[in-house]
């Protein structure tokens, strides 16, 4: 882990996220524990944790939803907690947990965000987007009455009406049948690749994170555990799949394979 | 201007994000997202007009009734029902600026709305535009009503009238503001203050009196409301037909004082939700 803690250059260039010493306490809860980490342009990344393991609230501390406690975080070199409106329109956002309003009509949602995003050729935008996400059909729809996939298609296309360097993602899949779950992660796949875009998202999903992700940070009561690649991660650990390694990890049954072999490993066992 | 290419087709022109040209399209955005949500809804353009209208009509006949009495200032054409017309553009450009961003809390888009490049003084001054348009669905047919059914012209009141009309609408928004960040801070628990601050004013701000009846330590208290000076200049131009441009004044510098305080309390809010987390939490 320790060759990927963020550099002063990471937070004095223009990366599409750099972390240092992130921290975020409600109360006498640390939802999120002195995590550090930088993100290399058009890479796709994964949060990996279990309820409660801080995703989403570092999730929304990069997107300037919430205040860190203490520590930096720096998007294309901005401060998000001091300058968000420099990168705001570089980044977008999907959430289960967030909706677009269901009396408006699919069109008048995507119209209504490209007008905040600056989108100039929004007609031809959301033209564009209805086809390659097979919304056509639904644009004069009120998005209430969609399915939830369908829903979840809209929000995604909402997310790339700006073709957003940066996407954050959290739970992009959740809820969704296996089926419109991974018609999803293709899109997004699609995305990344003819964009160059930077994804972060997060989630619980191991086929997903194995699917999608270039790179796995994982999390556990608001400390990175793990941060590699998602083979070296099943390598490290000597195990088949990435689900195996997540369960062992936060249940604190597993150990590296290289930390197997010291002599207090030995004696352990 | 910046052009992206996609894949084949696919190309997003986006326009400058900063400047005055890029802040009142965002404003535009949104009260065009509102526009949309209340032609999506028969029900709640009648509910605008609905409740006004009550009111006018209770007033009204009251009015008319006392007329014919002995009371002197009941005789005196209009001073109720002009009261009551003049308090529901306070009351009902408060409850337009709320429930409008309540609205956003309902639909659980505040999150979407304050990830995107929309400032907060962007988001209160298009609660603010709808506010004014909603007002005037909703005020225009009742005011048209008023002169049909007891033959009261608010338009009686001369430029007044747009005077009155500013002041109420800008301590509609001061109130609008403070209980927007309580929401906004204390979640949708909240609610109830969005309906009930306007009529803390009530009492205090001699709809239906002058302050001359309030007891001595109140009247400097009603002063320090800027609708007080518009009801008592009311009350001086349909009962003397003289019009206090002193009152006016008073009104105006009060409110600016009013709007820069809720202003200022609704970003504390904004601050104190984005430091306890309850923007992730919306809704609840």
């Amino acid at each position: 882990m320790d060759e990927r803690v963020t550099t002063p250059q990471d937070l004095a260039g223009t990366i599409p996220i750099a972390i240092k010493d992130l921290t975020k306490v409600y109360g006498n809860v640390i939802a999120v524990n002195r995590i550090s980490f930088a993100i290399a342009p058009r890479t796709t990344v994964a949060l990996l944790g279990g309820n409660g393991a801080g995703k989403t609230t570092t999730i929304a501390m990069l997107l300037g939803l919430v205040v860190p406690t203490s520590g930096v975080v720096r998007v294309f070199g901005a401060d998000m907690g001091r300058n968000r409106y420099q990168v705001a329109q570089r980044i977008n956002f999907q959430s289960p947990y967030v909706d677009l309003p269901m009396r408006l009509t699919v069109r008048q949602n995507l119209t209504v965000y490209a007008g905040l995003y600056g989108v100039a050729n929004a007609e031809e935008r959301i033209a564009y987007l209805g086809e390659d996400f097979q919304l056509t059909a639904l644009l004069d729809r009120a998005t209430g009455k969609l399915s939830a996939g369908q829903k979840t298609r809209v929000g995604l296309a909402k997310a790339l009406l700006n073709a957003p360097e940066l996407l954050l993602l959290d739970e992009p899949t959740a809820s969704l049948d296996p089926d419109t779950a991974d018609w999803t992660r293709q899109k997004l796949k699609e995305y990344a690749r003819s964009r160059r875009a930077t994804i972060l998202f997060a989630s619980h999903n191991m086929a997903e994170v194995e699917r999608l992700a270039d790179r796995v940070i994982l999390l556990d009561s608001g400390r990175i555990l793990e941060d590699d690649t998602p083979r070296a991660l099943i390598e490290t650990y000597g195990r088949k799949t990435l689900e195996e390694v997540f369960l062992d990890v936060v249940r604190g049954r597993a150990r590296r394979l290289d930390e197997r072999d010291k002599p207090e490993a030995r004696e352990a066992s | 201007m910046s052009g992206v290419s996609l894949e084949a087709g696919a190309v997003v022109v986006l326009l400058m994000p900063n400047g005055l040209d890029a802040s009142l399209r965002r404003i535009g955005a949104l009260v065009r997202r509102y526009m949309y949500l209340l032609r999506s809804s028969g029900i709640r353009l009648i509910e605008l007009i609905y409740w006004p209208f009550l009111q006018m009509l209770t007033w009204g006949f009251l009015q008319k009734y006392l007329a014919g009495t002995t009371i002197p200032l009941a005789q005196a054409a209009g001073v109720l029902i002009g009261g009551v017309l003049l308090w529901d553009i306070l009351f009902r450009s408060k409850i337009g600026f709320s429930t409008t961003f309540i609205e956003e809390m309902w639909s659980r888009n505040l999150g979407n709305l304050l990830t995107s490049p929309l400032h907060p003084f962007e988001l209160v001054a298009a609660l603010s535009v709808w506010s004014v348009i909603r007002l005037a669905v909703s005020m225009v047919p009742v005011t048209v009503a008023a002169y049909f059914f007891f033959g009261f012209n608010l338009l009686s009141l001369g430029l007044a009238l747009a005077a009155f009309f500013a002041v109420l609408v800008l301590t509609s928004w001061s109130l609008g503001l403070v209980s927007a960040g309580v929401i906004l801070r204390y979640g949708l628990g909240a609610e109830e203050l969005a309906w009930s601050l306007a009529f803390i004013l009530l009492p205090l701000s001699c709809v239906y009196y002058p302050v001359s009846v309030l007891p001595g330590w109140l009247k400097p208290i009603a002063l320090t409301l800027p609708p007080t000076h518009v009801f008592e200049g009311m009350r001086s131009i349909l009962l003397h037909g003289v019009v206090n441009v002193t009152e006016l004044w008073w009104a105006l510098g009060l409110n600016a004082v009013y709007l820069s305080i809720g202003y200022l309390a609704f970003r504390w809010f904004l601050r104190g939700a984005r430091i306890n987390g309850s923007l992730l939490q919306l809704g609840e």
